[in-house]
């Protein structure tokens, strides 16, 4: 494994900006600029990236999708949320048409999050590409096949043009896919849901979304704390404030950065990825969440070693 | 048999979590010193039972003087909110004072204190859960 990139990083919904929230961009950054001048575009884009990133960027909209990059020609995706679908142009953008492609998707859950991106990845529709969906949900392929049924969606299932095939992972066995050692983890979720640990080339990553974290239920820590060890990146459910997630929004199958950064300092792991944003964070809060984030850490940390903290946005690429 | 039992005993004492209390304005105020993290946080809950138990209307109000706690984990922030939900059921009242600025720090990131209330000191708790 060599990066991971993120095609969606919202929660719940896909979220766009509005006209207000990229008029308070301009300003805030016209502020900054503070009359200067600028020689050269060059120079434009160097104020640019100087900027706070809520000012001259965005954590993005798109929900669910995290694509793990390895030597290897098969493509390596967690989830199909909307990321899915600027996922899949970009990849008939580098490998054209026909040329083709495997897919192997590992889906979390089956909530409509996480999966509303298929309909819309293209590689799905060229013949001889090749798609396995990996999952531990029973009704995996049907859950796949309903939102492409009408009258949900113009384009039925059975116009897919690739080779569309179905692997139901066994929670806690490891499995050997591509070179990797992928093992699935049950988490609490409505309707359940599955965290992947993916080992290969000395490296390690977890995707675990949409996980609530009891904070009574210490032998499930441990367990997590298993699961996440040593992790070179774990993908954390954040979407909530601790207190939200214990309270007014507890057994609403969501967690807390707070209980993201205890879990990694007792696995060890080497970089936690706050994911999953609340839609009703602006970028401003995210911002916000982040830097609060790597305080506790800080405050937390003791003798440990630093845990490396990044939050996620749609485009994000972090080397292993 | 009986080392085992003195051991036994001795790491009793050594985990079983004590919280001094002493009165002040009418308010029940108890102590609570150094980590409370996922390892005694059910010992906390055991120890402050028996004070929650009297936290109800027409009965003193329930003080935690936090100055001597310096790590306070997501476990131990859930205990305090089962207490501070129990004192409400209860029509008692409940609150937390005297936090250390980082243990201030990590009810703010966690936003639990919108949940239970805190005082800066406990003076000002005290005049506060008095009236």
């Amino acid at each position: 494994m060599k990066q991971v990139r993120f095609w969606g990083t919202r929660g719940s919904l896909p979220t766009a900006l509005t006209s207000p929230d990229i008029r308070e961009k301009i300003v805030s950054a016209l502020v900054a600029a503070n009359g200067r001048s600028f020689r050269n575009r060059a120079a434009i884009d160097e104020f640019v990236d100087s900027l706070p990133f809520s000012v001259g960027g965005t954590f993005g909209g798109n929900s669910s999708c995290v694509e793990i990059l390895t030597d290897r020609p098969e493509h390596l995706i967690c989830d199909m949320g909307s990321g899915a679908r600027p996922l899949g142009q970009a990849k008939l953008a580098r490998f054209g048409v026909p040329n083709p492609q495997t897919y192997h998707i590992f889906i979390s859950h089956l909530h409509w999050d996480h999966l509303m991106g298929f309909p819309f990845f293209a590689p799905m529709y060229i013949p001889g590409n090749r798609i396995i969906i990996h999952g531990c949900h029973e009704q995996l392929e049907d859950a796949i096949r309903l939102q492409m049924r009408a009258p949900c969606f113009p384009v039925d299932y059975s116009q897919a043009g690739a080779s569309i095939e179905f692997d139901r992972m066994t929670p806690g066995k490891p499995h050997d896919i591509c070179g990797l050692t992928v093992t699935p983890k049950l988490q609490l979720h409505a309707g359940d849901s599955y965290g992947y640990r993916f080992d290969g080339n000395g490296k390690s990553v977890v995707y675990s979304t949409d996980s609530e974290h009891k904070l009574d239920d210490n032998e499930a820590f441990r367990e997590f704390a298993r699961f996440f060890s040593k992790a070179d990146l774990v993908i954390f459910d954040a979407m909530y404030s601790l207190a939200e997630a214990a309270s007014v929004k507890s057994d609403w199958g969501h967690s807390s950065n707070v209980v993201g950064v205890e879990l990694c300092q007792a696995a060890e792991a080497r970089r936690l990825a706050l994911f999953h944003h609340e839609p009703v964070h602006d970028d401003k809060q995210l911002a916000r969440l982040l830097a609060e984030t790597r305080r506790l850490e800080q405050i937390t940390r003791g003798d440990r070693p630093a845990l490396e903290i990044v939050s996620a946005h749609d485009g994000l690429i972090v080397d292993l | 048999m009986a080392y085992l039992a003195l051991v036994v005993a001795r790491n009793y004492c050594l985990t079983m979590m004590k919280l001094p209390t002493r009165e002040q304005s009418g308010v029940l105020i108890a102590e609570v010193s150094g980590r409370i993290d996922h390892t005694i946080a059910e010992e906390f809950t055991r120890a402050l039972a028996p004070l929650l138990s009297n936290c109800a209307l027409g009965r003193a109000p329930l003080l935690l003087d936090f100055s001597g706690v310096i790590y306070i984990s997501s476990a131990g922030l859930r205990v305090l909110m089962m207490a501070s939900r129990q004192a409400k059921a209860q029509q008692g009242s409940f609150a937390i004072a005297a936090l250390t600025p980082l243990v201030q720090e990590v009810f703010t990131i966690s936003r639990f204190n919108l949940i239970v209330p805190c005082y800066a000191n406990v003076d000002a708790a005290c005049q506060a859960l008095a009236q």
